[in-house]
């Protein structure tokens, strides 16, 4: 990791207009639990699945997009990325200290929301453990998945709307088997396994999930950073 | 720094076409119209741009994912991008730390004064006009005192003292025995810094040497004139009888010339409209566009 990446990093997504987008998506979250919690009481399992829906399969993808494409995304666009690329820190410790960047900016505006909003409407402390943790998994994988597209392509809002969108929620609700690929599925299955039983419903097993999880995040960094190290950037002839 | 048979196309684009060329310590001016080529070259020399053929190396290493050359050297790109919500201190402070150096606080310093920003170092640089921002893309290139220098249009936006400046701190850093390369579409510009000049045309190497030799290639070439005097008729008999006129053409009140050797001709025509007692009203190149005089060279 390199200090300097981190600060330089940090202060782009502090400072423009993706804080506060990622700031509305918390306090949305937060909001939302608080209405739920004024209307009266609510079961358990009625927390679990209206979290499930609301934070692990709505924001967290929605946010991942826009932390993962957003630590460095507008660098290449703009092409900024010129001044920290023609300096001689190798690419993949760039790259580890946007993700890590990336993860903080997670676990402040997503993944502590989402174990607020559990308490707030009264869910018990392993539950908001458990959609905590489900919720880093998932944040962390897109992250660095949507950090990779941003390397890889211009387009990488749009290709990861359509996952999240299409994906994710369409193809995974019809077709079975595409819930093996979904990083959604795989964050249920880590929640599920933290929750008392019953409470959460996950379509993939959880050793499948924790190497899909684990493989999926080391692969996606190795790859960012060699993908990195051979990015072109475009002149004006 | 070593280009040896590079090319690079996009598509069915060639952006530069089979260049081979050796850039050394002092001034190297890039000198070609827009579109020619020379931000792509640059890019393969700064190790952005891999060449579809060919290679280009820097002390015999290659420069392509290669991140350790950029201790040697230094790259002020032409694009504006940087990151404006930066000031100036905080931008050129954060360059001496990624290159890891002991007293980057000092270097940087060091760096925005050499290029007198010190007094707005404070601000962002998104409050920059354009000539400020190229002033701390340099002290943000110098910072680590690098040996050689790329530089992409770097007098775009400037205005005419920063341009003054700017030249003497790169004939400083050349008389120092740095490698410095710099790029540009205006011939004085090139001919006022660089001891060698690159041309470059439409991707393809086209003429090399100090200024007067590309001065000569470029001004002493056929050239079109429109002249409008009291006696145009009396002038074009006078003109033609020289070896430098290669044809002289009445349209009704002007009269077109072909110089074939501009010098003897610009010496010609005062003395001959003088000695005829002819008054000159009116004289204009027809082709002096800067497309036309590179136009040419690529030709010869």
């Amino acid at each position: 990791m390199n200090r300097t990446v981190l600060r330089l990093t940090a202060q782009a997504m502090l400072g423009g207009r993706r804080v506060l987008l990622v700031s509305a998506m918390a306090v949305i979250l937060i909001g939302l639990a608080l209405l739920v919690r004024l209307i009266g009481d609510i079961s358990e399992p009625d927390i679990a699945a209206f979290l499930q829906v609301v934070s692990l399969a709505t924001l967290m993808p929605l946010f991942g997009l826009i932390v993962g494409t957003g630590t460095i995304g507008p660098e290449i666009d703009d092409g900024s990325i010129i001044h920290l690329l023609s300096k001689p820190v190798p690419r993949p410790v760039i790259i580890h200290s946007k993700l890590v960047v990336a993860i903080v900016a997670t676990v402040a505006f997503a993944v502590v929301p989402t174990a607020l909003a559990a308490l707030i409407m009264g869910a018990s402390g392993s539950l908001a453990l458990a959609l905590a943790v489900g919720s880093l998994a998932a944040g962390a994988v897109y992250c660095v998945m949507f950090m990779l597209l941003a390397i890889l392509t211009r387009h990488a809002v749009i290709i990861g709307l359509g996952y999240a969108l299409i994906w994710e929620s369409l193809v995974g609700s019809l077709v079975p088997g595409a819930r093996n690929l979904s990083v959604q599925q795989w964050a249920l299955a880590v929640t599920d396994a933290l929750a008392s039983p019953g409470l959460i419903t996950a379509n993939v097993g959880l050793v499948l999930a924790v190497t899909l999880i684990i493989g999926g995040f080391v692969a996606a960094t190795w790859y960012a950073g060699s993908r990195l190290r051979v990015l072109t950037l475009a002149t004006d002839d | 720094m070593q280009i040896e048979n590079c090319s690079r196309w996009f598509g069915n684009v060639v952006a530069v076409n089979d260049v081979t060329m050796t850039i050394g310590p002092g001034i190297t001016g890039l000198l070609g119209p827009n579109g020619a080529g020379k931000s792509t070259l640059i890019h393969m020399l700064a190790g952005f741009l891999p060449p579809s053929a060919g290679t280009v190396t820097l002390d015999g290493g290659p420069v392509w994912k290669n991140h350790d050359v950029y201790r040697t050297i230094g790259i002020v790109p032409e694009r504006e991008a940087t990151y404006d919500s930066l000031t100036g201190r905080q931008f050129v402070l954060a360059s001496a730390e990624l290159h890891g150096l002991d007293d980057a606080g000092a270097a940087a310093s060091r760096a925005l004064a050499t290029v007198a920003m010190e007094d707005a170092a404070h601000r962002r640089i998104g409050e920059y006009s354009k000539g400020m921002k190229q002033r701390v893309k340099m002290a943000s290139a110098l910072v680590h005192d690098p040996a050689v220098l790329l530089l992409d249009e770097p007098f775009n936006g400037m205005d005419p003292r920063q341009r003054l400046h700017l030249i003497e701190l790169l004939r400083e850093m050349g008389a120092e025995g740095r490698t410095v390369l710099f790029s540009s579409h205006i011939l004085e510009e090139v001919e006022q810094l660089a001891s060698q000049i690159e041309v470059l045309i439409a991707g393809r190497y086209a003429a090399s040497g100090d200024y007067r030799e590309i001065r000569r290639l470029m001004t002493d070439r056929p050239h079109q004139y429109t002249v409008i005097s009291s006696d145009n008729r009396m002038l074009a008999a006078a003109l033609v009888a020289d070896a430098s006129t290669a044809a002289v053409r009445l349209n009704g009140d002007a009269l077109h010339v072909d110089a074939s050797e501009f010098l003897r001709f610009a010496e010609l025509l005062p003395l001959v409209a003088r000695d005829a007692g002819i008054r000159l009203f009116e004289v204009t190149p027809a082709d002096e566009s800067l497309e036309s005089v590179f136009a040419y060279l690529v030709e010869k």
